[in-house]
């Protein structure tokens, strides 16, 4: 049983929790994460460790209500309790001076980006982070970014807030206007990745993304969460989640991602109306 | 009760189990085998000879005293019994119920040469039940604190066992295990259908109970390393950490949605609870009116298969590339299968996985094989038979060739020993890895095994450990 020390919306959907962990606060790196399962019976869900106080033994994690689980989760106020956390797992993310670096986080991926960018700064980079959003309410961390890196770009996709458009064209932008850009990093929905990655490829510029896939145990034992990586199948649990993002092979992903639509609509449907199940 | 003649103890039958109805139990996850009432216990007790030198035991890899514990059970003193077994299986209800008994300890059994061997497993199964439905599991003898502290790193039958005896010898034990779960395979791989959860817990509550403290979420490794627990707190390391990494064939399609490795399957299903969703918010893709293939010959093939017939295959199908004589798989569990209705199509490998333009499985191409040469194995090695292809509808499918070793340990504990397969090297009468202070057994150390074999590398690991922790710190 984990604390939840503080919980609070940031944005619509998207709520922020510091929950007590110890083990985990003294331990994690940039790009790890923790599997979590709330309640006897719930699903194991996989979230970035945003932020960490290994003082007081806390880490933070940005939760995007998208099904059951994380609804459900986002349900959960400050002094309720979290069932299992383990982690850190994963691979922390790879850290160099690159020069100049670019985060950029589409929606929740923006928490997903944010240590990493974090530590892309303390490691000597001029750090650039491109944050977007469909509109003004799920831009989120703007202010943390700020705070960190040394150039902070909006975008919304419907021109409520900072600059009109996706983060690709402030991103193809930035080329064009003769940035020398060394290292982009970018976490978000998978059409975004992908796009990313079209926009940096002819320019040969190293990309990294962050993959998303249903996991289970989080610990290579499954296999559940594979990927395809150049010509290799990898575990993204374990050899990853951070990969090279002109090689991933993101139709695969999101059609593997497609596999439970089914029973997630069921699920989030029998968890926002109850009633509907008693009465048949 | 009057003295047997032996030659009247061969004329008694060997004693059938009650089971569930195969039609009926096709549809649930209620345990298959019922086990013995009193009577039929006692009567198939009274089949063993007591034979002054009982060969039986050389075939148990924990050399359970096992001529005396069915004596007991003849005598009717079940609890006797369970006590007799205890003092060499921490775990007897649970070896009762899976060990491939047909292998190790029947198979030695004298009456085996003429007539059926006594159903050992099932009389084991039996005492342990009665003691833990009569008496509950009862406390053994706890020697006086050492002070000394050991850390176990897995809750599989290989940490549990070494977990118990060393918490019986005074030590203070932790185990650590990764899954939210006790239990290792027992909850995650084999199906509650035949073993049930509810025993599993009832025996690790046991261990609780003689003051055995359990980290669930602790993956070590990541939340500490080896190192880290021998220099912050604990005076030796047992890994017990299985083999957790699924084999896959490394053919086009297999990462199709509809192809699970076994252990996703099993994970889902097992210790997800899948088979009850939604009352369970993890889902295991529809198996209803599918049609369901599983690769392999093992017992996790079997395991894979049943279920999917519980989930509701219109047709299960166990693919195999040598014969059924050659099947791993244990031979109840392949008798079971066919009786609810499994298919078994022998001499057979797929070559690729066919499915639509948005991944999902529709179809596998299969070659025939023939049997040639006996391989590294013993058994006949199987060969292609060119032109034999053919393509089968296929909704779902089930990988269950085998298990590697996970490198988690092996990546984070790199002074180490392994073999080239990631297996951990460790001295077989002590259980010594070439690291000081750390001992491994179970799956680990010997790739994809049994059971008992696992509990009897802890208990081996047990004596060196007490050892090295007590009278010296030589390695
Ligand atoms: C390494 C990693 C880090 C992540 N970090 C964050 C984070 O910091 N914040 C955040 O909000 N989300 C994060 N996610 C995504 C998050 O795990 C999923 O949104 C969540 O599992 C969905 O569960 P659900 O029951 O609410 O939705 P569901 O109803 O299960 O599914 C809704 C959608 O989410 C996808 N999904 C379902 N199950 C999973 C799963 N186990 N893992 C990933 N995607 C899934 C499905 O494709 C579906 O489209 C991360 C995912 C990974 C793999
Ligand atoms: C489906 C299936 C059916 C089987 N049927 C039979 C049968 O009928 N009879 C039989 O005798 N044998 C059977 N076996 C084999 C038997 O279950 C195994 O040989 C046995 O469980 C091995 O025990 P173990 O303790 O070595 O490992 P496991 O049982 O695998 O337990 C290892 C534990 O360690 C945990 N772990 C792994 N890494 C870490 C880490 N880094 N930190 C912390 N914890 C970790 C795992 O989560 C797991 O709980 C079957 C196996 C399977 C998969
Ligand atoms: S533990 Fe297994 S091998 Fe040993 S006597 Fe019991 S059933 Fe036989
Ligand atoms: S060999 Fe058979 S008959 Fe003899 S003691 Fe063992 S079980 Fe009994
Ligand atoms: S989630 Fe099971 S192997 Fe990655």
């Amino acid at each position: 049983m984990q604390k939840i020390i503080f919980a609070e919306f940031i944005a619509t959907d998207i709520k922020k929790f510091v929950i007590e962990a110890p083990k985990i606060a003294g331990k994690r790196k940039a790009g790890q994460f923790v599997i979590i399962r709330i309640k006897e019976g719930g699903e194991r869900i996989p979230l970035t460790i945003a932020d960490s106080d290994s003082d007081k033994g806390t880490i933070t994690i940005i939760v995007q209500g998208i099904g059951k689980t994380t609804k459900e989760l986002n349900s959960l106020k400050t002094g309720d309790t979290i069932m299992d956390v383990v982690g850190p797992l994963g691979k922390p993310s790879h850290i160099e001076n690159f020069g100049t670096a670019v985060s950029i986080g589409g929606g929740v991926g923006t928490a997903i980006a944010f240590p990493t960018a974090v530590a892309l700064k303390e490691a000597g980079n001029y750090t650039i982070s491109i944050i977007g959003g469909r509109t003004k309410e799920l831009v989120i961390l703007e202010d943390e970014m700020r705070e960190i890196c040394d150039e902070v770009h909006v975008t919304t996709d419907d021109g409520s807030y900072g600059e009109k458009g996706f983060v690709t064209k402030k991103l193809q932008d930035l080329i064009d206007s003769g940035k020398k850009i060394d290292f982009v990093l970018a976490i978000g929905p998978i059409p975004m990745m992908k796009a990313v990655a079209d926009v940096t490829r002819p320019h040969g510029i190293q990309t990294v993304v962050s993959l998303n896939p249903i996991m289970v145990d989080g610990t290579g034992m499954c296999g559940g969460c594979r990927a395809t990586v150049g010509d290799k199948t990898v575990f993204v649990c374990v050899d990853g989640p951070e990969f090279d993002a002109h090689k991933v092979d993101f139709n695969e992903l999101v059609n593997r991602n497609k596999s439970y639509e089914f029973f997630e609509k069921e699920s989030l449907e029998e968890f926002e109306c109850p009633s509907k199940k008693a009465s048949n | 009760m009057e003295e047997l003649t032996n030659k009247e103890r061969m004329q008694i039958p060997r004693q059938k189990m009650p089971e569930q109805d195969p039609e009926k139990r096709k549809k649930n996850f209620k345990e298959v085998n019922l086990g013995f009432t009193e009577e039929l216990a006692i009567k198939e007790a009274m089949r063993c000879l007591q034979c002054p030198k009982p060969v039986c035991i050389s075939g148990c890899p924990v050399d359970i005293k096992i001529d005396e514990f069915i004596g007991l059970i003849a005598q009717g003193d079940f609890l006797g019994a369970a006590a007799k077994l205890k003092e060499d299986n921490a775990l007897p209800a649970i070896c009762g119920r899976v060990c491939p008994q047909e292998e190790q300890c029947e198979i030695k059994c004298v009456i085996g040469k003429k007539n059926d061997p006594v159903a050992i497993g099932r009389l084991e199964r039996f005492a342990a039940d009665y003691e833990r439905e009569h008496t509950g599991i009862r406390k053994p003898e706890i020697k006086a604190k050492t002070g000394k502290k050991v850390a176990i790193v897995g809750s599989g039958p290989a940490g549990l066992s070494c977990a118990g005896d060393l918490a019986k010898m005074g030590h203070d034990v932790t185990v650590f295990e990764a899954l939210h779960e006790l239990g290792g395979v027992l909850v995650y791989g084999i199906p509650e259908f035949r073993l049930p959860k509810e025993i599993v817990r009832i025996e690790i509550e046991s261990l609780k109970d003689i003051g055995v403290e359990f980290k669930t979420n602790s993956v070590i490794g990541f939340s500490d390393t080896i190192d880290e627990l021998l220099e912050n707190e604990y005076d030796a390391a047992f890994i017990g950490v299985g083999a957790g990494l699924p084999n896959f064939m490394r053919i086009p399609g297999e990462n199709m949605i509809g192809v699970y490795s076994a252990n996703e399957f099993l994970t889902r299903v097992n210790l997800m609870k899948a088979y009850k969703f939604p009352e369970y918010d993890t889902p295991v893709l529809n198996c209803k009116d599918k049609n369901v293939a599983v690769f392999g010959g093992g017992n996790t093939a079997m395991d894979a298969v049943r279920i999917s017939k519980r989930l509701g295959a219109k047709n299960s199908y166990i693919i195999y590339r040598r014969s059924e004589v050659e099947m791993p798989a244990r031979i109840e569990e392949v008798h079971h299968a066919k009786e609810e209705g499994i298919e078994f199509i022998m001499l057979t490998n797929p070559l690729e996985f066919i499915g639509d333009e948005e991944d999902w499985l529709k179809a596998v191409k299969l070659q025939k094989m023939e049997l040639g040469e006996p391989d590294d194995s013993g058994r006949r090695r199987p060969i292609p038979i060119e032109g034999s292809e053919y393509v089968m509808d296929l909704d779902m499918t089930v990988i269950a060739i085998g298990n590697g070793s996970n490198p988690i340990i092996q990546k984070t504990t790199p002074d180490m020993e392994y073999n080239k397969w990631g297996n951990i090297v460790v001295d077989e009468e002590t259980m010594k890895t070439s690291k000081k202070g750390v001992f491994a057994g179970g799956d680990i150390v010997t790739g994809g095994a049994t059971v008992i074999l696992a509990m009897g590398a802890g208990r081996v690991a047990t004596k060196a450990i007490d050892e090295y922790i007590m009278n010296s710190s030589e390695w």
